[in-house]
């Protein structure tokens, strides 16, 4: 086992344990993040290898053994055959055409404007807050029921997509894509204020900017179908069933 | 230059166009210019009322035209305000201890900056001119509102060009007692009027992002201090301050590098190594900082305005910070390689290579965790295979909370290494060295382990939570840690045994490369920066009060943008390059 000394083995060893563990993830990550993630560990084992002159010379020996020794010459054809052949096979799949669509950056939180108009009526984006989220420390009752308004809007309109549960996975979600938006996730409305989720809620899928395309968002419009205070009360609904607070900067 | 004009400016000094009076000519040439400019500022803004509101600057379009005169303006004043920071230290230590090699460091450190300041404000003039002659609307309208702080601003910056030049060329006669202290004075002016400088230009710049003290309807002025204090203003003075001293040390450990690596004696690399490690340590302490400043900067925006916030972090800019973590992650590993490999120049340094792995490892695992996109790139199989763009497993690695904790934790694994390098050539003797050992591990340890939980529970509270409260406290448990280890080892090391010296000049020239590549990577990533900021204005001049309505009014694409900064790096360096050569013709005089 002395070979497992070696620096070259062991960074030949690293980035095929690192691929393999990576490979293993499911749901299986796709190909740009693998890269990259296969790039790190090459860098790091590269940095590794010559962090001392120890080392490096072990990485090198091996190789330049190959390179050298008359013994090896087999070897080392059929190496340096292997390594542009590789190159050429790999070049040749990677032309052949396919009829799957470009692999695609679609930003899920696309930053929003700074002002709508909602039914004619404009809306400052930067500055607008839930009408209803004060009641919360001065009228229950009524933050209680902004609540029970919010859950009701949720489960005629909602629901149906974005799940009993908020998760995304309502009757509906699994024919769309990209899929409804899971409200549990610390990822979603966590991140947001809530004037994004009204932006995002008033003007669905059409009202998204050209960075969220393609395969733009099924989500309505639901301006003209739901009222200010509906879409509120909603927003405020969200936040309570999962507990997770708006974004906020007091 | 004529005779009679230089003996007049130079107090009847004899006229010698080579050597050293070759500054002095420099600097004069520069006076006048900079003076010629100083008055030529008002007049130029009084006359663009009646133009067209923009011109179009041949073949490269007036955009890229002012984008690289800003970016390399920049880039030199970064280097010519940074590197006095560190100069007038060395010096300190020099009076202070009175070692003449930290005399001669701190003096061949302010030799890199003479020259620079001049080329600064070359460049500054070629900025204006640009400014004033592409974008008059604009200019007509910014100078209306910083008239006052346009008019100080050649003032200081001619007496910053003074002390630079007095700084340096007055060192070799201002050696001893009283005079010395004078010198070292000049040395603290060239900062104060440096800083004074680097805040009132920011006052112009973030006004840009986040406009303050106007009529929001008219953008007339209202009041200048508010335009002034403006919401971006002091985050990004703490922000560029901290910025440019990790700039000119990693620039000034790149020229120590190239300077070792043509260095033919022993005692010129031993002087050269010296440097390089002085200008790395220097980068990378203030380096270590340079993250926090650069997150309080990104809280202020998103506080000052969401859609700022989100187009920088989460909309179609957000790539740009997966670049900026690849980038200053190229900058972790390559200043903890230069460690590693200075390990082999101390004896008794071989004690401490076996922690390399694992101090790697964390460095690596950070990268992976720093650099994980929040929107994955992915073909419409792959999205399909995830059930959406968001991986269950990995997409909670592309928020802040993941990133904040990995940041701390590469940092936390430097100063670890950082700590190696400082006992590679000691032994503890102190009676309780197995305790105060164990006492540091302990602290090094539990931080990450408090950094890790405060990591992870940052997904379970609200936003306002994990910025205010998480972040800072993870901050303060990294600045704990490295304060209360390296007290720690002042006790241990004290009347410590010794393993050996440190053989300055045996330096692997890997590390040297590893050098100029953090220069050259920190350069490319200000450049990056500077587009970051400027660009989150989208297509206004001045945020949401004066518009673009250029033809270059677009946010240009990933590719086109690393292409201009990669011009921007290779000018500058290419000037750097030059002013290196022009020093070394000295250099080679003096021995001749």
């Amino acid at each position: 086992m002395q070979f497992l000394k070696n620096a070259l083995v062991q960074t030949v060893i690293v980035l095929l344990l690192g691929f393999v563990v990576l490979e293993l993830v499911q749901p299986p990550i796709p190909l740009s993040l693998l890269m990259f993630y296969m790039s790190a560990i090459a860098v790091g084992m590269a940095v590794y290898s010559t962090s001392t002159t120890e080392r490096m010379e072990s990485f090198w020996a091996p190789i330049r053994t190959l390179l050298v020794s008359p013994s090896l010459k087999l070897l080392r054809i059929a190496v340096l055959t292997a390594i542009p052949a590789g190159a050429a096979v790999l070049t040749a799949f990677a032309l052949i055409p396919s009829n799957s669509a470009p692999a695609t950056l679609r930003v899920i939180h696309p930053a929003p404007p700074g002002s709508i108009t909602f039914e004619g009526k404009p809306i400052n984006l930067r500055e607008a807050v839930n009408p209803f989220r004060e009641l919360k420390g001065t009228d229950q009752q009524a933050f209680a029921g902004k609540v029970e308004l919010g859950r009701e809007v949720y489960f005629k309109n909602c629901f149906q997509c974005h799940g009993d549960h908020l998760d995304g996975e309502g009757p509906f979600a699994k024919a769309f894509n990209p899929r409804p938006a899971n409200f549990q996730d610390v990822g979603t409305i966590a991140q947001l204020q809530e004037s994004y989720l009204f932006w995002r809620i008033a003007k669905g899928g059409p009202g998204l900017p050209a960075e969220s395309t393609p395969g733009r968002s099924a989500m309505p419009r639901w301006e003209g179908i739901l009222n200010t205070d509906q879409i509120w009360a909603v927003i405020l609904f969200l936040y309570e069933k999962t507990g997770h607070p708006p974004r906020t900067w007091e | 230059m004529d005779k009679a004009v230089f003996k007049a400016l130079n107090g009847g000094a004899s006229y010698n166009p080579s050597g050293r009076n070759s500054g002095l000519i420099s600097l004069a040439s520069v006076l006048l210019a900079a003076w010629a400019l100083m008055w030529a500022f008002p007049a130029l803004a009084a006359n663009i009322g009646a133009g067209p509101e923009y011109r179009e600057f041949p073949l490269i379009g007036s955009r890229v035209a002012v984008w690289v005169a800003a970016e390399v303006h920049l880039m030199f004043a970064a280097f010519v305000l940074g590197v006095p920071m560190f100069a007038v230290i060395v010096e300190l230590v020099a009076m202070l201890t009175g070692e003449k090699k930290y005399d001669a460091l701190a003096r061949e450190f302010s030799k890199l900056v003479t020259l620079s300041t001049s080329i600064t404000a070359i460049w500054g003039g070629i900025l204006l001119f640009l400014l004033v002659t592409l974008y008059p609307k604009f200019w007509n309208y910014l100078s209306g509102i910083f008239a006052p702080t346009m008019w100080i601003y050649p003032v200081l910056f001619l007496l910053e060009l003074v002390f630079v030049y007095l700084y340096y060329y007055s060192w070799d006669r201002m050696t001893e007692g009283r005079s010395k202290w004078v010198h070292f004075g000049l040395g603290i002016m060239v900062n104060v009027v440096g800083t004074i400088l680097l805040f009132l230009a920011n006052t112009w710049a973030t006004f840009m992002m986040t406009p303050g003290g106007i009529n929001p309807d008219t953008g007339e002025l209202v009041s200048l201090f508010e335009a002034i204090y403006n919401f971006a203003w002091m985050p990004i003075n703490i922000h560029r301050l901290i910025a440019n001293v990790t700039f000119g040390g990693a620039v000034a450990a790149g020229y120590a590098a190239f300077k070792f690596m043509y260095s033919k004696t022993p005692e010129d690399k031993a002087h050269y190594d010296w440097m390089g490690y002085v200008g790395m340590m220097i980068a990378m302490w203030s380096f270590l900082v340079l993250p926090f400043a650069g997150y309080y900067l990104m809280r202020e925006i998103y506080a000052y305005d969401q859609t700022m916030g989100i187009t920088m972090m989460g909309g179609f800019l957000s790539w740009v910070w997966i670049i900026q973590a690849l980038v200053i992650s190229v900058l972790f590993l390559g200043l903890n390689y230069y460690m590693w490999c200075g390990l082999e120049r101390i004896e008794g340094g071989e004690r401490y290579q076996p922690y390399i792995k694992y101090l790697l490892t964390v460095l690596v695992l950070g990268v992976m965790v720093w650099a994980t996109p929040h929107s994955l790139i992915a073909t419409p199989e792959e999205v399909s295979a995830m059930g959406g763009a968001h991986h269950e497993v990995f997409g909670s690695l592309g928020v802040m909370s993941a990133k904040m904790t990995a940041v701390n934790l590469m940092i936390l694994a430097s100063a670890i290494g950082f700590m190696f390098y400082r006992r590679a050539n000691k032994i503890a003797t102190h009676p309780s060295a197995k305790m105060l050992n164990l006492v540091q591990g302990g602290i090094f340890g539990g931080a990450a382990l408090i950094i890790l939980y405060l990591g992870i529970d940052g997904y379970f509270v609200s936003p306002i939570v994990r910025v205010e409260k998480y972040s800072i406290w993870q901050v303060l448990l990294v600045l704990f840690a490295i304060l209360s280890t390296t007290g720690l080892d002042v006790i241990l090391f004290r009347n410590c045994r010794t393993t050996g010296g440190i053989n300055w000049g045996r330096m692997a020239p890997r590390s040297q490369y590893a050098l100029l590549l953090v220069a050259v990577a920190f350069t490319w990533l200000m450049g990056l920066m500077g587009y970051v900021r400027s660009i989150s204005r989208q297509h206004w001049h001045v945020n949401k009060v004066l518009e673009d309505t250029s033809v270059d009014a677009f946010s240009p694409a990933l590719g086109y943008v690393s292409t201009v900064v990669t011009a921007c790096t290779i000018i500058f360096l290419g000037l750097v390059m030059l002013i290196f050569w022009i020093n070394s013709l000295t250099e080679k005089k003096k021995a001749a």
